[in-house]
């Protein structure tokens, strides 16, 4: 039992400490793709401790919503995290909650921060708040068919079940699992606000969604916010790699080389998704506001086609 | 002896309307009447909690020689209506606790007070009947009495039209529940419950049964395209009146439908599976839209209830589905999710009405566009506010996550389901869901976001006062409730066993011996949810965060005057606002379903008078259903008109043929 929730706590340690060493290495990959040198590997670490460093500046008009929501930003994102697994199944929390629990999660910290987008009343933190909403009332949906089409070929919300359900003989090579793994990446991609949808480098534009919500914010608020996205994002990598790239994964109770292998296994899967990420934010353009009703829908659209093909072909 | 302890307090409820009606005058009239519904819903809640808790101990139908003289009535309580009678006690007992504060603020009590505490009895007392006369007669009863209570306010403008409409839709759906029983009593005219469980009907017959109660239910709880009523009429009433229509009575009529579907009419048939959740689904996602585009708070929550009730209709659609296919445990799955949610539902409805109650009794607005920054003059209402906020948007650890999350993992049982329609049909049933579920979390961004957050837009909003100490109670209970049900979820579930048992022949596992009170609907390598432990996480690993950041970070804040990206402006009418807010989503959803279509008029160059953007929203259901009838319904009382001015020769010719007509059908009829 100790041991169990030794290791639990190391994974929840362990996502928090790599979180921002892969957007750093996101950004790096980015700037080398376009031929500048980028920041160093590290920075967004220097970036957090200088946040923390330095005083919070509050408008007037903020109430004690604007100064809870990051902590319950934070808490809901890590929280999510921890329920996923990373480098070893069948973690003692994993089954505390499952795949909609995670999407509903995410949703409470999407809610906390679009509120505080609009306790100060400006009409940046509006805009940012409207369009996140937007963007989400149609992610969130098709993320829930992505779990659907999951969770009725493996038999289980449960992502520890999913995960080894996908390493074992029985799935085979399926039009629905490759229609919800489209889908999990356009949703992962709006959802993390990375291009083509929202741009997570610009601050002063009026296409950028994320970034608008939380303008007002400074310090310490921000850098846990931050913490929260860099966390975010490796979420969705751990779910798409947990799910379509089961291999090498532990499970519980294996002893402490198979964590080692897992766990050596993970970073690499994380290097190569990133890579993925930065490659395609470079070749991608960014959209209009309009047009991410097309690429959403078009996400919603294959996660229900994925689910409804499941649900013909199976005969009772 | 608990259907007779509940009749004591359906006779106490009436005599406290009757006293109300007489002593309206009175200073203390108003707390009095209150504090009166507040012991005897009090008291018909711990009666209806112990008989759902061991429903054992009921059995007898009381008869009263009351009504039609070779009928009686009967009254009975089961299972199903003690679980009802304690969810609108509940929910009654809330709002007497509300009103006692804000009925004070009543500027015509005769108005309300002799109405409110029967509005009550007729509810319980349909909940209590065992036979289709007294359903019928306490529905009406029950609709009249909420008319009255609608009505209240007849001078504002809009009121009486929404009373009117009220009472149209309310007859119509007691049109329909009448003939529904007719059918189900079959020519014998058995009109007793137990007698029609005797002899279901034919096949043909009970399909037209189900349209009926579908109809007939349906109008009142606001299945789409029957709602049209329900957002003008609830928030017409004065709010603990909203809250009590749209939290609780919505939940007696989904009793009516539970009662005459799968109770009275035997057992289904596979359709009703595919026709039930759609038109579910379809009321879900409207309800949430309409909601979306609504800048008057009440009427918001209002067309919210519309998309909880479409959630409530999806549980019950798959738990027929599943019965028709006898997939007893599966049908259990569903239709405690239905339930739950019906619980759930009154719960944070409930909240959120008193909530905007206390704003408009201390601001007299509605109108989101002129409220805002509540939260720093209101800010026990404001934090209630966002509990119900958030628990109705379907976020852990509150209770809507639990029912939806059940109602999630129907959908997934059933791709088992033999028919194909059933199989194309719940998919997309399921994408419906999600996207209610999704639209409800921007939904009440902007109900909360707007009212409480930002700057005030109006001078009244900048010097509101928080509302008094009763109507904080009864939101601050309501709050825990929704946290409690949402983290111990377990003990809900089992105590809903009894009634899943009597309805479906099958229930859930129990869940309470579960490790860690952990509810897991089938097994735990398929699903389980945890509310205690996620619950527990989200507040150890915030404060875990809260700690470290106090140990290492810098803990100077200093006020300034927004960023807003280095041009802030005072004026709090930059700021975003509602309409502006859903703008995204009106873009997207709106030109198709409501035909929205913008305009915006620019003045020429060099004229300084103000630009005007115009939206135009069409409600299709309106102006294709209802419009049309309207008019036909004109047209043919012009045309009847003519009869008012006939001579007295004209009038004897009219009788005499009309005789002459009646004589021949009978000849012809033998």
């Amino acid at each position: 039992m100790m041991a169990d929730l030794f290791v639990q706590f190391c994974e929840m340690l362990v996502v928090l400490g790599l979180a921002p060493l892969l957007a750093g290495y996101v950004r790096t990959l980015k700037a080398r793709l376009v031929g500048r040198r980028g920041p160093p590997l590290l920075q967004p670490y220097r970036d957090l401790l200088r946040l923390i460093r330095k005083e919070v500046v509050l408008a007037d008009s903020a109430s004690w919503l604007f100064r809870a929501a990051p902590y319950i930003v934070f808490a809901a994102t890590w929280v999510a995290a921890a329920l996923v697994p990373t480098f070893a199944t069948g973690l003692l929390f994993n089954y505390a909650a499952d795949m909609i629990a995670i999407v509903a999660l995410l949703a409470s910290a999407r809610f906390m921060l679009a509120l505080a987008g609009l306790d100060v009343g400006t009409s940046f933190g509006g805009i940012g708040s409207s369009r996140e909403m937007m963007i989400a009332s149609l992610a969130e949906p098709a993320m829930v068919m992505v779990v659907f089409t999951l969770s009725l070929l493996a038999g289980s919300t449960q992502l520890s079940s999913i995960a080894a359900f996908m390493q074992g003989p029985g799935v085979g090579l399926r039009v629905s699992l490759a229609m919800a793994l489209v889908a999990l990446i356009m949703v992962a991609i709006a959802e993390n606000a990375r291009i083509p949808v929202d741009n997570p480098a610009t601050h002063l534009e009026l296409t950028m969604v994320h970034e608008a919500m939380i303008i007002e914010y400074s310090g310490r608020h921000l850098a846990l916010i931050e913490l929260a996205s860099f966390v975010k994002l490796l979420l969705y990598i751990s779910i798409i790699g947990c799910v379509f790239a089961p291999w090498g994964i532990a499970v519980a109770g294996q002893g402490l080389e198979a964590y080692l292998v897992g766990l050596a296994v993970y970073v690499v899967k994380l290097a190569v998704a990133g890579l993925l990420l930065a490659l395609f934010e470079t070749a991608i353009a960014k959209m209009r506001v309009f047009r991410y009703s097309d690429f959403l829908g078009s996400a919603l659209m294959l996660g229900v086609l994925a689910t409804l093909l499941l649900f013909v072909s199976r005969i009772a | 002896m608990t259907a007779e302890l509940l009749l004591w307090c359906v006779a106490a409820l009436l005599a406290t309307g009757a006293a109300g009606l007489l002593l309206h005058r009175r200073p203390m009239a108003s707390a009095a009447v209150y504090a009166a519904s507040l012991a005897i819903t009090a008291a018909a809640l711990t009666i209806s909690a112990r008989a759902l808790l061991s429903p054992a101990s009921l059995n007898g139908v009381i008869s009263l020689p009351l009504g039609l003289p070779w009928l009686g009535t009967h009254f009975k309580v089961d299972a199903l209506s003690a679980f009802f009678l304690l969810v609108i006690n509940v929910g009654g007992a809330m709002a007497s606790l509300f009103a006692l504060g804000y009925g004070r603020h009543e500027e015509t009590p005769g108005r309300v007070l002799p109405f409110f505490p029967a509005f009550l009895a007729g509810m319980n007392a349909v909940l209590l009947a065992a036979d289709a006369f007294t359903f019928l007669f306490a529905w009406e009863f029950m609709s009249l009495s909420s008319w009255a209570l609608v009505m209240a306010h007849h001078r504002r403008a809009g009121n009486a039209a929404a009373g009117y409409l009220y009472l149209l839709m309310a007859s119509f759906g007691t049109l329909a529940l009448l003939l529904a029983f007719g059918l189900l009593a079959g020519p014998s005219g058995a009109y007793d419950f137990a007698a029609i469980r005797q002899m279901p009907p034919a096949a043909a017959v009970s399909a037209v049964v189900l349209v009926l109660a579908l109809i007939g239910a349906g109008s009142k709880a606001g299945l789409v395209p029957l709602h049209v009523w329900l957002p003008l009429a609830h928030p017409a009433a004065p709010t603990h009146v909203s809250a009590l229509m749209s939290g609780v009575m919505t939940k007696v009529a989904v009793y009516g439908f539970v009662r005459i579907v799968f109770d009275l009419l035997g057992p289904p048939t596979w359709w009703w599976g595919a026709v039930v959740p759609f038109i579910g689904g379809i009321t879900a996602v409207m309800g949430v839209l309409y909601a979306l585009l609504q800048n008057d708070l009440k009427r918001l929550l209002a067309y919210s209830t519309v998309e909880n009730i479409g959630i409530i209709f999806v549980g019950l659609g798959l738990a027929l589905a599943f019965e028709a296919n006898e997939m007893q445990a599966a049908a259990a799955l569903a239709f405690t999710a239905a339930l739950l949610h019906v619980f759930n539902h009154s719960l944070f409805k409930s909240l959120l009405f008193f909530g905007a109650g206390a704003v408009l009794s201390s601001t007299g607005e509605r109108d989101m566009d002129r409220l805002g920054g509540l939260i720093h003059r209101m800010p026990r209402t404001a934090f209630a506010f966002l509990i119900g906020s958030a628990a109705i948007s379907a976020l852990p650890p509150f209770n809507g996550f639990v029912s939806e999350w059940l109602t999630f993992q129907a959908i997934l049982l059933s791709p088992t389901l033999p028919q194909w329609l059933l199989k194309f049909l719940v998919p997309a049933v399921g994408a419906l869901l999600a996207l209610a579920a999704a639209l409800a979390g921007a939904c009440f961004v902007k109900a909360f976001g707007f009212t409480f957050l930002g700057r005030p837009r109006s001078d009244i909003a900048r010097e509101a006062a928080d509302t008094d100490r009763w109507s904080i109670a009864g939101m601050f209970i309501l709050a825990a409730l929704c946290l409690v049900a949402g983290i111990l979820p377990g003990y809900f579930i089992d105590a809903l066993g009894p009634v899943i048992e009597a309805m479906t022949g099958a229930s859930l596992p129990r869940q309470e011996q579960l490790d860690w009170l952990t509810i897991v609907p089938i097994a735990q390598s398929r699903s389980s949810y945890n509310g205690l432990l996620v619950f527990f996480f989200i507040v150890l690993s915030a404060s875990l965060a809260a700690e470290a950041i106090h140990r290492w970070a810098s803990a100077a804040v200093r006020r300034s005057a927004p960023w807003d990206c280095g041009f802030p402006d005072s004026s709090p009418a930059t700021q975003y606002s509602p309409g502006s807010f859903s703008q995204p989503i009106r873009r997207v959803f709106g030109s198709v379903l409501f035909r929205a279509h913008e305009e915006v008029q620019m003045p020429p160059p060099g004229d300084a008078s103000p630009a005007r953007l115009q939206v135009r929203l069409r409600d299709l259901p309106w102006d294709v259903i209802y419009a049309p009838m309207a008019r036909a319904v004109a047209y043919c009382a012009e045309r009847v008109n003519a009869l008012q001015f006939l001579t007295i020769r004209g009038y004897l010719t009219l009788v005499f043929s009309a005789l002459v007509v009646l004589l021949m059908v009978l000849a012809i009829w033998q």
